[in-house]
């Protein structure tokens, strides 16, 4: 053990503990929901127009803070998928391929700026439906969404300079199915790309967080889109499975679990169907004894706990150089200390509502696992409330790579604590996983940051930053957390068939 | 040797029975064979054992098993007209997956320049082989113009990948303008280890199509070689062996793909596949094994290997479909 560590350890005295007191204790701040109304039933949006589902079945959506159902939604099921896809082939036929790219852009733009003049009904719903808290919803994926369809309606009429000269052409029907940690930010990404290259499109929301896509629909449908160009069919498993299994389809996008990647991709074999995955990851966020703690603490913080954790590239293996491991624990264990959980429609809330019940169990389920394989568990001493879904931010120390909480995805606020001693070990331990989707570095030395980025069997590569997304930087993953990008040129060739 | 394998799979004796008997001497009368002209004084040729590449060397099949590849008569050639070729097992795929991982650092980490001047090389050697190349096609059923036509494509196939190989980076790479005080861009990095089903026709310049962009690109990759012109394959590996490549980034298995692909696409350390002349149920099993792992699969049509003699057989897309976008973000400031 080096001197420098043995000081470290020792020295409470040279960082103590932070002691807030009371001063950390905010007045409650709700965001006003009085002026969002959400329809008690919601249907299927199907050729431009509205419609039950033919089964005349519903399933509640409700808010995972709180447990309250907040409308009811269709559930398709095949013949809808089927009137959905076939909805969306005449569109194709008639109306999308026929245009002109400039005049597909236009359409693109009235739905950016539609989303930004709704932005505030658009974070309320999303914070009630999902669990986020309101400033991230409204900070993060508002823009973010809005910026998607700006970015790519752009792209719509300049699509000949996109592949180098290369003859392009539309893939027609895309199915396109989303998860529930970003609902709509995740739909912009899917919508937006295959729109402005000429697709049209059958999109299916994740089950617990149907409400904004639904919202996104009645958008594309005041922006006078042709009708069917898009089309959403809520619903469970079943309904995503249906669809990417329908014959009609031309286009799979799928982001989600490995799990259901996988079987998607078997699904999809033997035909002529396109596929991309956006899928899982367990990315490492390696810190190195030169880095600026300080910054490399907030970067840790916001790559664990942005969302509850449920962001498919969160910084949930966190690599720390052995010199500054016992520092950088006292740092991160004053840190969570402060992070204030709850409300999600609380303006000061940094950590919302986990999203399901299933969700809360397995992260549960996975912390249990943790502190059986002997980690040591550290969890922020907050209060929580004692309705709904809501798990304190926690992370672990003396994490083995065999332990399953270094191996598996969470998808919840939990960090894996794991030391390194050299850059090369730092390489890999960071690689040592199936996934491959971000990773970020933490170090004063600019070579060493792209040492390290070079390294890296990652899709996404933050340096001294982290959880960073923009719609003109391609986002996706090596390895098993998927194929394809989104985002940026690189994301057209996703939804394009190139000569 | 494995235990498991029956005397007769050992001995190959399946795959001989796949190929007709030998009947280049006719039977002049009951008991005895006679060959005519024969000159006892004359030079006997040395006959070449054609041989798998797995690792830069050549190397027959663990399995010990062969096939027969039969071939058209070429006059002037000593090459005998059917020869023993190794019969791959999934074992020589394992291998073969191996020497391609334990490759892929290196090869990825020389500079394009020096990828480019190794695959000039190539062409360099072919040139100077071109004859024996052409020979090998006519053997393995081309006219001599066809064949001579097909080794001069494939040589300036070569000479174009050497000079793709430092330019697609700033054709594929981006500077994103993010909206916000952070530096970030996006560069291309080679996928890994991939698993060619090579095109059985055209023998050499398919292969070359189809190897060539993948190792342009920084990957390494096990190639299953077609099953008509196995002979020609193995030539070409004698050029890649002599032209600097490093052994084990192309590694070429001769055999059946119906044996090895499924496996090929079950292999977790195969992170791609590209199924050239494989029918539809081949293909659809790559797809469907190819899951376990991401794999990500590319397989193709009758229409696109009939392409790939023409200039639409080569492009920026045959490097860039087996490329990995790396984005990386650093923020700006002072």
């Amino acid at each position: 053990m080096s001197g420098e560590l043995k000081k470290t350890s020792e020295g409470d005295a040279v960082v103590p503990a932070l002691d807030f007191g009371r001063a950390w204790e905010y007045a409650p701040s709700p965001e006003a929901t009085d002026h969002v109304h959400i329809a008690p039933r919601q249907e299927l949006f199907i050729g431009g127009r509205w419609v039950a589902p033919r089964s005349g079945k519903y399933f509640d959506t409700s808010s995972p803070s709180t447990e309250e159902k907040l409308a009811e939604v269709a559930e398709a099921d095949e013949r809808d998928v089927d009137d959905a896809v076939q909805a969306a082939r005449r569109a194709y036929d008639r109306y999308w391929s026929k245009m002109r790219g400039g005049e597909r852009a236009k359409y693109l733009f009235r739905i950016a700026r539609a989303i930004q003049e709704k932005s505030r009904e658009l974070a309320i719903v999303e914070s009630m439906d999902g669990g986020k808290p309101i400033k991230e919803s409204r900070d993060v994926d508002l823009p973010l969404a809005a910026a998607h369809f700006f970015y790519h309606a752009g792209w719509a009429d300049k699509l000949d300079y996109a592949f180098q000269g290369r003859a392009w052409r539309s893939l027609g029907v895309a199915g396109q199915i989303i998860p529930w940690n970003f609902p709509l930010l995740m739909a912009a990404w899917k919508l937006a790309p295959a729109l402005a290259c000429g697709n049209v499109v059958v999109l299916k929301p994740a089950e617990t967080t149907p409400l904004t896509a639904l919202l996104l629909a009645r958008i594309i449908e005041e922006a006078e889109l042709p009708p069917g160009v898009v089309n959403v069919v809520t619903g469970a498993g079943a309904t995503g499975a249906a669809l990417a299994a329908h014959a009609g389809v031309d286009k799979v996008a799928f982001t989600g679990s490995t799990d259901v990647g996988k079987r998607i991709q078997r699904a999809v074999a033997g035909t002529k169907k396109k596929l991309t995955l956006e899928l899982g990851g367990k990315a490492a966020n390696v810190v190195f004894a030169d880095a600026p703690l300080d910054q490399a603490i907030e970067g840790i913080i916001n790559g664990i706990y942005f969302n509850q954790g449920h962001v498919c590239c969160a910084g949930s293996r966190l690599l720390v150089e052995e010199s500054v491991h016992d520092l950088v624990v006292r740092k991160l264990e004053d840190r969570i200390a402060t992070l204030r959980v709850g409300d999600p429609l609380d303006k000061n809330t940094d950590v919302g509502a986990i999203n399901s019940k299933m969700q809360l169990e397995k992260i549960r389920e996975l912390v249990a696992a943790g502190e059986e394989e002997g980690a040591e568990r550290h969890t922020a001493p907050c209060a929580l409330p004692t309705k709904g879904y809501f798990f304190a931010p926690t992370f672990f120390t003396g994490v083995a790579q065999s332990s399953r909480i270094a191996r598996e995805e969470i998808f919840g606020p939990v960090l894996s604590v794991m030391t390194f001693r050299t850059p090369d070990e730092a390489i890999e331990k960071a690689n040592n996983t199936m996934y491959g989707l971000s990773a970020g570095i933490w170090t004063d030395k600019g070579a060493k940051i792209f040492w390290m980025a070079q390294r890296l069997k990652a899709g996404v590569v933050w340096g001294n930053t982290y959880n960073k997304f923009d719609p003109s930087s391609p986002f996706g993953g090596y390895k098993e957390s998927g194929f394809g990008r989104e985002g940026g040129r690189q994301g057209l060739l996703a939804y394009t068939e190139l000569a | 040797m494995s235990t498991r394998r029956t005397t007769t799979e050992r001995l190959g004796i399946h795959a001989a029975q796949a190929n007709a008997p030998h009947e280049s001497r006719a039977v002049t009368h009951a008991g005895a064979a006679e060959v005519e002209g024969f000159d006892p004084g004359a030079r006997v040729t040395v006959n070449k054992a054609y041989k798998m590449y797995v690792g830069g060397a050549f190397i027959r099949s663990e399995s010990g098993r062969y096939f027969q590849s039969r071939g058209a008569s070429v006059a002037g050639s000593a090459d005998p007209d059917v020869v023993n070729v190794p019969r791959g097992s999934r074992k020589d795929a394992r291998d073969a997956v191996l020497a391609a991982k334990n490759a892929g650092d290196g090869w990825a980490a020389r500079t394009a320049y020096n990828r480019g001047q190794i695959l000039y090389r190539l062409a360099e050697v072919m040139e100077s082989r071109r004859d024996e190349l052409a020979t090998s096609l006519e053997r393995g059923g081309q006219d001599a113009e066809q064949a001579a036509r097909e080794v001069e494509g494939a040589i300036d196939r070569a000479v174009y990948y050497a000079g793709f190989c430092d330019k697609y980076q700033a054709l594929v790479a981006s500077l994103n303008p993010v909206a916000g005080p952070h530096f970030g861009f996006s560069w291309p990095e080679p996928m890994g280890v991939v698993a060619v089903v090579a095109p059985e026709r055209p023998a050499l310049l398919g292969l070359l199509s189809t190897v060539l962009p993948l190792i342009a690109g920084g990957n390494t990759c096990v190639v299953v070689a077609g099953s008509e012109d196995p002979r020609t394959a193995v030539v070409w590996c004698e050029c890649l062996a002599t032209s600097d490549l490093p052994g084990g980034v192309v590694n070429l298995l001769t055999g059946q793909a119906s044996e090895m692909a499924p496996h090929l696409a079950k292999h977790r350390e195969v992170v791609a596949m590209d199924v050239w002349s494989a029918d539809a149920d081949l293909r659809a099993a790559a797809e469907r094994e190819g899951s376990g792992n991401v794999k990500r699969v590319r397989t193709h049509g009758h229409d696109e290997t009939e392409r790939l003699p023409s200039d639409a057989g080569q492009g920026l897309g045959f490097i860039e479909r087996f490329l990995e976008t790396k984005t990386v973000w650093h923020p700006v400031g002072v």
